[in-house]
């Protein structure tokens, strides 16, 4: 970018000023650190100057948004056309509950739903499982079959609002009840938008909840990226995750790596499949955590979006829809404190305007109590006009990527796609990412991480305000959720009821159907639809996989 | 010969948020302690029986999906129900402050929350365990 | 009749897993209960499991567990991970691979540090054998840590040793070279869906083919794949016969014999350690020696003879 005379010169005068300027003041003021890092360890510098970006090509390398490789953002007009989604991950309680919390998000200004199941759901286990004791409702909503689903949308406009769905090990059955209900509705599948979450291979390193092993799963995603793109267009059949990798306790860089090395798995297992790459990766769709570092976040996305690029140009994608990485971001859990929650408040705010300027099409703002219990609507009120600051009052939508050019942003962008590429090429020897899931690599890279981190805490080498300097005796006192606890109850009758109520004999035979074809190759997605159409609960469908397919166990790494 | 205090780091229910209960574990390993981890989606007999045949001096449970209340509890009543009181439990993860005084009058002596520092988990240990 | 003793010859957990305590820690109480239990010892079958790490060691045995508990047996398993020199403290996590277990009633499952041991072993292992042994255990499998070169110590304790490799892992050759191949009854390769299986399965035949050639029995080369519960039944077919081999052919007896008297060394060793180093007394003459040697003002050969001088006498 720029002329070999020019940096020279530049050059020149940095050594000039780190030797005259720089060096004099360090010497009788010392730097407050003796390293700066990031959080992903990568050192930076007190400066950065064209010499630092000087082999940086812009129209090969930079480029113009919604072209590729798309580094300045994905669409051309970006928040200039239309601003992200304010898309808050909501649920708790029963489906009647929630349902009332997503018309509270709607009327406050929330333009797309976001569902969060509870651990029975997760699982694949109906409310009235043994293993779901004590569990119903406490971190997301119950659904247990499709009369969950059509209370939990009931007077909700799925027509005109696309709904995301945190659903990972029962992804299928459960996209099924939500196709399932609005065909009820009358909504047709050409009409009906959103995403699931159905990314298992990040569940086998990092949020576990995961229930067959690795290769049925992957045939059960395989075809529900066939049935999206044939039946259900508007759909995005999967959200490649790097959120739950990062709250593991990830750097950003292995975020960067793994989120990306898995969709990389999932693209080729839909080639290997012979499913054309341009007609199922338009409807891929990733999903990122954005932590506190804030320029490390912003080249996090930046990268990510050139990486996808041009790996997918790689495996013969040609349509530009196939090869823009568009992202959903939540703030990250992990860093919010139970001490001083307001102080949440601030650290949502950087992070998700961060997102913003990384180009994000979809953002979550955590809630300030999410430390200590499930948001109030006070809290989630605030999460979402923090999100609404940002759109309307801070002007930094107004043009496009404002960060790009800056010597930082743009070093670091590239600095963390040549680790990404590193790590793939780690990968590569074990043989891929599942061999590399089976052994642990992951998983290990993760907890040492994650250990570091704390580690630094407790040393005090890493400050957080409030819990290890900044402190204050102050009691908390923020008003907690609480939730309905005769809900439990409530669901077990509704599954009762739900049972008897049901035409046993077609009942029988779906689920019969579908075990037949899971034990063959054919595409499950309509056979689950039936079982769905017909009240199959949720778990009844996914004990006959289990059946077929086995259950997952885990190594055990630290 | 020091003795060396035996721990049993579990994770009832179905939460799978581990990032915690590893930590742990390696910091007590770190401070001279035996661990044993039994690793996810542990009942309630499973936790129990494990601490038995491995003579724990503590069980430290980790949740982070809310249900603590009833997962917890279910442990310690069937220490009590097996007479084993001479088992120290703690307990961390996602746990509101409102719900620490009925923790520990069920038997959970140690409540630790988002935020608390590794050594102040070891040291808690170390003071308050029974034999 | 000491009354913890008899409450481990009912088989009862809780006293077999104080007892062990007691036994681990050298605590006084232990001996009395150790030794009535010992009458009763002798009856299971002792089986030995070293292989390098990632071998799935802990995942073949809870495999094998469950075969030996559908022939209706009941199984000890003592599973042994590295103690850390800098802290003293150990990570056991062997048991995760076995939670189905847990409430099982006729399973016994305890987790050891080796708390300094180098052979891969802990020194009390010879005392938890007995104890699961007496406690009605008809099979005691010792899972060792999964170093890979130093640890054959396991053969001292074991009836049976098994080696497990994987296959592709590179370190087949290595350990080829380390003496660890050495001290197999049975080679197992396990994770036998993966690539490269036959390779390593001809690796190790050869290496039966030479080291036998002047032997009464053939190492067999078994292939298991323990995640989808292959060769489990086969392998416990191999560790019957290789058990009826030795009852035939009168190594039983001088198998068990070395067992004996790796224990008697092992049980001499401890309590003289621990009265050399920890016995206040003594130690304190001790230290003194330590501090005339850092200075040299004398040299160990002659300190310990002083120390030795005063125990013998």
């Amino acid at each position: 970018m720029f002329k070999k005379e020019k940096l020279s010169q530049i050059k020149e005068k940095r050594t000039d000023w780190e030797k005259n300027y720089y060096s004099n003041i360090v010497k009788n003021h010392p730097e407050r650190k003796g390293k700066f890092e990031n959080l992903s360890g990568t050192e930076i510098r007190s400066i950065y100057t064209p010499g630092d970006i000087a082999n940086l090509d812009y129209n090969g390398d930079v480029g113009f948004p919604g072209v590729y490789p798309f580094l300045r953002g994905v669409y051309s007009t970006m928040y200039r056309g239309r601003l992200w989604t304010m898309r808050q991950f909501a649920g708790f309680g029963s489906a009647e509950e929630t349902n009332e919390r997503y018309k509270y998000l709607l009327g406050h200004g929330e333009t797309g739903l976001s569902v969060a199941f509870d651990y029975p759901t997760l699982y694949g286990y109906d409310t009235d499982h043994p293993l779901a004791r004590g569990e119903f409702g406490k971190c997301g909503v119950a659904i247990s079959s499709l009369k969950d689903m059509e209370i939990l949308f009931s007077g909700i406009p799925v027509d005109n609002v696309t709904t995301s769905m945190t659903i990972n090990g029962p992804a299928a059955i459960v996209w099924a009840m939500y196709i399932a209900n609005a065909e009820n509705r009358g909504i047709s599948n050409g009409v009906i938008g959103g995403t699931i979450q159905n990314d298992i291979l990040k569940e086998y390193i990092a949020q576990k909840s995961y229930i067959f092993p690795p290769e049925p799963s992957m045939r059960l995603i395989v075809d529900t990226f066939e049935y999206g793109f044939k039946k259900i267009p508007r759909w995005n059949t999967i959200s490649i995750s790097g959120y739950h990798i990062r709250e593991a306790g990830s750097t950003a860089i292995q975020e960067l790596a793994f989120t990306l090395g898995d969709g990389l798995e999932y693209v080729k297992a839909a080639m290997s499949r012979g499913l054309e790459i341009d007609k199922f990766a338009p409807r891929l769709s990733f999903f990122f955590n954005s932590h506190n570092d804030f320029f490390e976040e912003i080249a996090k996305y930046r990268a990510a979006r050139r990486i996808w690029a041009k790996e997918l140009k790689k495996l013969g994608a040609r349509k530009t829809r196939s090869l823009l990485m568009r992202f959903h971001t939540q703030t990250a859990g992990c860093s919010l404190t139970a001490q001083q929650p307001e102080v949440n408040i601030v650290r949502v705010t950087m992070q998700a305007l961060a997102a913003v300027l990384g180009g994000t099409q979809s953002l979550h703002t955590n809630s300030m109590d999410e430390a200590l219990a499930l948001p109030s609507e006070k809290a989630v009120r605030i999460a979402l006009r923090t999100q609404q600051i940002i759109a309307e009052e801070s002007g930094v939508t107004g043009t496009i990527d404002p960060l790009g050019g800056s010597y930082y942003v743009e070093w670091l962008t590239d600095k963390m796609e040549e680790e990404t590429y590193r790590y793939f090429d780690k990968v590569e020897k074990f043989g891929g990412v599942i061999p590399a899931i089976e052994k642990g690599f992951f998983q290990r890279e993760i907890a040492e991480s994650a250990y570091r981190y704390q580690k630094e805490i407790d040393e005090n080498k890493r400050v957080v305000v409030g819990v290890n300097d900044y402190k204050t005796d102050e009691e908390l006192s923020i008003p907690i959720l609480r939730m309905d606890e005769k809900g439990e109850q409530r669901q077990i009758n509704r599954l009762k009821k739900l049972r008897k109520g049901r035409n046993g004999l077609k009942f029988d035979r779906n689920l019969k159907r579908l075990k037949r074809a899971a034990e063959g190759d054919e595409n499950l997605m309509p056979y689950i639809l039936d079982c769905v159409h017909g009240y199959a609960t949720l778990g009844e469908t996914c004990d006959v996989l289990r059946e077929v397919f086995g259950e997952y166990k885990e190594p055990a790494i630290y | 010969m020091e003795r060396k205090i035996r721990v049993l780091v579990a994770k009832p229910g179905l939460d799978g948020h581990d990032r915690g209960a590893k930590i742990v574990a390696r910091a007590l390993r770190d401070a001279g302690m035996e661990v044993i981890y039994t690793g996810l989606h542990q009942t309630t007999e499973m936790i129990v029986e494990t601490a038995i045949q491995e003579d724990v001096d503590v069980i430290a449970l980790s949740l982070l999906s809310g249900a603590h209340m009833t997962l917890f509890v279910d442990v310690t009543k069937l220490l009590e129900d097996k007479d084993m009181g001479y088992v120290l439990v703690v307990g961390g993860g996602v746990i509101p402050e409102e719900d620490i005084p009925a923790l520990k009058k069920a038997g959970v002596s140690g409540v630790f929350g988002p935020g608390t520092p590794t050594d102040d988990i070891v040291d808690f240990i170390r003071k308050n365990v029974k034999r | 009749m000491n009354d913890i003793a008899s409450k481990v010859l009912k088989g009862d957990p809780r006293s077999v897993a104080r007892l062990i305590t007691l036994a681990e820690n050298s605590l006084p109480e232990g001996y009395h209960a150790m030794k009535d239990i010992y009458p009763h010892t002798g009856n299971a079958h002792v089986i030995g499991v070293t292989g390098v790490m990632g071998s799935g060691k802990s995942t073949l045995i809870s495999e094998l567990t469950h075969e030996y508990r559908k022939q209706g047996l009941k199984v000890g398993i003592i599973a042994i991970d590295p103690t850390s020199p800098f802290s003293g403290g150990a990570l056991l996590g062997d048991r995760v691979r076995m939670m189905e277990l847990a409430t099982d009633e006729g399973v016994f499952i305890r987790s050891m540090g080796t708390r300094g041991m180098l052979g891969g072993l802990t020194s009390a292992v010879y005392d938890v054998v007995e104890i699961l042994d007496a406690s009605g255990k008809d099979v005691v499998i010792v899972e060792t840590v999964g170093v890979g070169q130093a640890e054959v110590d396991v053969i001292k304790i074991a009836d049976t040793t098994l080696v497990i490799l994987v296959p592709g892992l590179g370190d087949s050759i290595q350990a080829i070279k380390a003496g660890i191949m050495e001290i197999a009854d049975i080679y197992v390769v396990n994770k036998a869906d993966r690539p490269g299986v036959d390779q390593t399965v001809a690796e190790v035949e050869s290496l039966v083919d030479i080291s036998c050639s002047n032997r009464n029995r053939k190492t067999p080369v078994l292939t298991t794949s323990a995640k989808e519960s292959k060769g489990i039944v086969e392998l416990a077919q191999a560790i019957k016969k290789h058990i009826s081999y030795l009852e035939k052919s009168n190594e039983f007896e001088a198998q068990r014999r070395k067992r004996y008297e790796a224990e008697l060394v092992e049980i001499i060793r401890k309590r003289l350690m621990n009265f050399i180093f920890d016995e206040s007394t003594f130690k304190v003459k001790v230290e003194l020696l330590i501090d005339q040697i850092s200075k040299k003002e004398v040299d160990p050969y002659t300190a310990a003879d002083e120390i030795l001088g005063k125990i013998l006498k």
